[in-house]
């Protein structure tokens, strides 16, 4: 719960940069339409002359273009990073490649602010018995951690926990269920 | 953390009893003996009905099935007034009739006879007494004396189960550590928790309880005095701190613990002194048993890849694999004699119950599955107790004649079978 509040600021901060690359540019159409945009000022070019304004509107087309590829980036880092649950196998602690991917992006942001702590809490299905899923929560946990630390985060700033399947967050007995429950949760602090 | 357990210790001296299990026969052995056990005489009303107690209790077992009392021709509370063939023209073999008297103070005797109906001839009879708040207790051993002169074997009709119970939806979930008596009856709250308890385990004199509590994320490892209410923490270091078990003289507990990095057995005196690392490997080793001579430490490993059971002398430090059957074997507890193993067995049929002899390294599978765990043996090595899917508690008796299961509501699982009082 913690970590939600966190990280909102961040999410608004890339907001508002994207928002001011659009506005020098003089353009204030929404811009996840960028074609709507060029047809105005296209149309009134061709009636007019002069090369040297065509070259401003192509440094201004790319600079938008850049823009918005960071703007992007920076939404999808955001999303992955709006993602605090990974999910494993039955039995495993092998990182998915969408479990990767998450980790990567809180991972970068961590060693951006190295003021951030995070607690990684591990957790199973119900299946096996009770210490022993303990055990095995702690090693996805670990696993978490230990690729967050290949990425450069200090260990100082992650907390590894298990719950084994002692605190699960579908109580059914399916395996739709046991997907749900076997995870790690990536929890600011 | 010790501030709010102790908190809730005392907060728990108020708290009502709970419903008691609900316990129900699945199997019965089809040859249980018939006996009959006759409404003892008493003087006034009693706030314990011992004989429904004491045929309950040998029904229960699976090998004895009593007599309705509505189909009984005369209540004898005497042997001297029995008459026998009113007994074998009911197809009885054993009677039970006996006299319940108050003596000063409050307290009561319990006079009991047991009587061989074809040889007419007493087979026991003792006095048994009991406190005025002791009844139950006492109609308890009064099954318990019943159940070894006509089987041989030790009843543990007197003795007491731990559970832990989970009641409420994710996220705010309570959790109790419950002591009940072994039929289910007068379970009290020993623990009362918002974060998970688990692996309750009962010193050897049974006067302590070991178990791991979670606060705010972190684990610990407390034992518990039953009688004042007073726990203490044992362990409480950075990552696992799990799996309490108590050596056999009461003096040491071994536990899994991961601060090392992975987890590993350690053992430990019971002041938490003396630490020591008895495993050494990069799996994970946890659930550690002691075998009942003190000198071997069964635990669960999957150094091998999946999860078997290992064991290693204390003394040597020599450790060899005992389990192969299925595709993986864990948590193991010793039978009271060493001779057995009871263990949680995978393979295409589930999660069961097998016990496995050592010496022949065969295994046979006592329950149905297909999520059965937490296994934990009577204390004549009889009778197993495990937790089913679901929430509840179920009883097999070792020969796999006898199963039974108890519920309530929430679920209850982590069973933990007492000593005998002694």
């Amino acid at each position: 719960m913690k970590g939600i509040t966190m990280l909102k600021p961040i999410g608004l901060m890339a907001l508002t940069a994207v928002v001011l690359a659009g506005c020098a540019s003089g353009d204030e159409t929404a811009l996840d339409q960028p074609a709507t945009t060029e047809t105005q000022p296209e149309s009134s070019f061709t009636t007019g002359s002069g090369s040297s304004y065509g070259e401003a509107e192509a440094r201004r087309l790319e600079e938008q273009r850049a823009a918005e590829a960071e703007a992007a980036a920076e939404r999808s880092a955001n999303a992955l990073r709006n993602e605090r649950t990974v999910y494993f196998e039955f039995d495993s602690a092998e990182l998915t490649s969408r479990a990767r991917e998450v980790i990567r992006s809180h991972a970068d942001y961590l060693v951006a602010n190295p003021g951030t702590r995070i607690r990684l809490e591990g957790h199973t299905d119900e299946r096996g018995t009770r210490e022993y899923n303990i055990a095995l929560g702690e090693r996805r946990a670990k696993s978490v951690e230990r690729a967050m630390m290949l990425r450069g985060v200090a260990q100082n700033q992650i907390n590894v926990i298990s719950y084994g399947e002692e605190s699960p967050v579908n109580l059914e007995h399916t395996e739709e269920a046991w997907a749900k429950n076997r995870r790690v949760v990536i929890n600011y602090r | 953390m010790k501030r709010f357990l102790l908190l809730t210790w005392l907060l728990l001296a108020a708290i009502p009893a709970r419903a008691d299990l609900n316990i129900v026969i699945d199997e019965g052995v089809s040859g249980a003996l018939p006996i009959a056990v006759v409404p003892f005489k008493t003087s006034g009303q009693l706030p314990v009905d011992v004989t429904a107690v004491v045929a309950a209790d040998l029904k229960r077992s699976g090998l004895f099935d009593p007599l309705p009392q509505d189909r009984m021709l005369a209540k004898p509370s005497r042997p001297e007034d029995v008459q026998l063939q009113n007994w074998r023209a009911a197809d009885v073999d054993n009677l039970v009739v006996g006299e319940i008297t108050q003596v000063e103070g409050g307290s009561y005797n319990i006079r009991f006879h047991l009587i061989d109906v074809y040889r007419g001839k007493q087979v026991i009879g003792y006095d048994v007494p009991a406190t005025q708040n002791g009844l139950r207790s006492g109609a308890h051993r009064v099954a318990d004396f019943v159940f070894q002169a006509l089987t041989g074997q030790r009843g543990v009709f007197n003795t007491r189960i731990a559970y832990i119970t989970a009641n409420g939806q994710p996220g705010q979930r309570t959790f109790e550590l419950i002591v009940a008596d072994a039929d289910g009856h007068d379970p009290r709250a020993v623990v009362r928790s918002g974060e998970p308890l688990m692996s309750p385990a009962w010193s050897p004199d049974r006067r302590k309880m070991a178990y791991v509590a979670f606060d705010d994320g972190e684990s610990a490892i407390f034992i518990h005095e039953l009688r004042s209410g007073v726990a203490r923490e044992l362990v409480r270091k950075p990552g696992i701190n799990g799996a309490p078990a108590w050596s056999p003289d009461g003096s040491k507990i071994a536990a899994a613990l991961s601060f090392g990095g992975d987890p590993e057995i350690y053992v430990m005196n019971v002041d938490g002194t003396g630490e020591r690392r008895i495993t050494n490997s990069s799996a994970i080793d946890t659930e550690p048993t002691w075998s009942p001579d003190g000198q071997k430490i069964a635990f669960t490993s999957d150094r091998g890849g999946q999860p078997q059971i290992y064991e290693v002398d204390l003394a040597s430090g020599d450790t060899r694999r005992l389990t192969f059957e299925g595709r993986s074997n864990a948590r193991a507890q010793y039978s009271p004699d060493g001779k057995n193993l009871i263990l949680v067995n995978l393979d295409e049929q589930g999660y069961r119950i097998g016990v496995q002899e050592l010496d022949t390294r065969q295994m046979r599978i006592l329950s149905r599955g297909p999520l059965d765990e937490s296994p934990s043996f009577a204390p004549n090595g009889r009778v197993i107790m495990y937790a089913r899917q679901g929430g509840q508690l179920a009883t097999a008796t070792t020969d796999g004649r006898v199963r039974q299961t108890l519920s309530q509501q929430g679920t209850v699982r982590e069973p933990a079978w007492s000593p005998y009082l002694n």
